[in-house]
């Protein structure tokens, strides 16, 4: 009895660990969007609010290096709303022990900015705006893979 | 029926937890380095068989007799850049000691992306790109660059995660070929 009691705690200490051990870091976290009122004329803003832990960052929209992989935002084409227009944010130019000279990235807290129009065939009513982030982090001594976000934003289209 | 060993379960464990101490290090995104201890508590290298550029197969058993350096990386991991000048120099140094570098390019867009890097850099060692298999043999390649030191007999001498210095790998392949 003693044996299949130590068997079992144990493997439930064993089973409690495992999840940690091919965890890699929450390195960019996006807040949940806000709901987003469309005039049935003229456009609104919708913004993304993301935040990267302290110390990494990721590649801005136009990376200064051929070799990096751009932030980039895709809303779905079937929205009830049409993206005109997607403003990234300022990046900076920093110089890391990996680079010879700095390159343009992202940390802190930043957002992503798109200017939404109603789409000529929309529904009044509520509605999603679907979307994904792609971006790729590192920090100063390791890069992590490019990882994609689903965006989605709530609509009501009036 | 076997009996539970609490002798067992408790080295079983304490393993678990070792790892999960690593796993804690990449989750602070710090790098880590492990040494395989003594040569007897080495485990063995996951054996795989991939494509280089021109089609050639690399099976790691094949390096069987030598020390390798086998290498995760990507053409977008700034990290694997400064470290794949030194592998280079490693390459025709150690050589003819019985080294080699074995290069695995995690690349989504595999050989379209590497073949140039591969030229600009003069890549002097086996190149092939990888597999989630192979990734997953090796523990799942979570951050890079990630490199193993394999000894003679194939088995794990020491793990990497993110960018150690040049002097730290010198000093592990000599340390192995002597």
């Amino acid at each position: 009895m003693k044996m299949k009691s130590a068997a079992f705690w144990i493997s439930a200490l064993a089973l409690a660990v495992l999840p940690a051990q091919a965890q890699p870091p929450q390195i960019l976290t996006l807040q949940e969007p806000q709901r987003v009122v469309v005039p049935r004329q003229g456009d609104v803003l919708a913004p993304l609010k993301l935040s990267m832990r302290p110390g990494y960052h990721a590649n801005s929209d136009k990376p200064s290096e051929d070799y990096l992989i751009p932030l980039r935002l895709t809303w779905d084409a079937k929205a009830p709303v049409e993206a005109a227009e997607i403003v990234y944010p300022k990046a900076k130019m920093e110089k890391f022990e990996f680079t010879e000279k700095p390159i343009s990235v992202l940390d802190g807290d930043f957002e992503i900015v798109t200017r939404l129009r109603r789409a000529p065939n929309a529904m009044p009513g509520p509605a999603f705006l679907a979307g994904k982030l792609r971006y790729q982090a590192c920090n100063d001594k390791m890069c992590f893979p490019p990882k994609t976000l689903d965006v989605k934003v709530p609509l009501l289209i009036q | 029926m076997h009996r539970f060993s609490p002798l067992l379960g408790l080295a079983v464990l304490a393993s678990w937890l070792l790892a999960a101490g690593c796993a804690s290090q990449l989750s602070r995104g710090e790098p880590s380095s492990r040494r395989g201890g003594d040569a007897s508590a080495r485990k063995p290298a996951p054996d795989f068989e991939l494509k280089d550029m021109n089609g050639k197969t690399i099976r790691l058993s094949d390096y069987r007799g030598q020390v390798v350096l086998l290498n995760f990386w990507a053409t977008w991991c700034g990290p694997c850049k400064i470290e794949i000048p030194w592998f280079v120099e490693f390459q025709r140094t150690y050589k003819d000691r019985g080294f080699t570098v074995i290069g695995v390019s995690v690349d989504e867009d595999g050989w379209e992306a590497v073949r140039p890097f591969l030229a600009s850099r003069q890549v002097n060692y086996p190149v092939v790109i990888s597999t989630m298999e192979v990734e997953q043999k090796y523990g799942g390649v979570e951050a890079l660059p990630v490199s193993f030191l394999i000894d003679r007999e194939g088995r794990i001498a020491g793990t990497h995660v993110g960018l150690v210095t040049k002097k730290t790998y010198e000093d592990e392949i000599r340390g192995l070929l002597d």
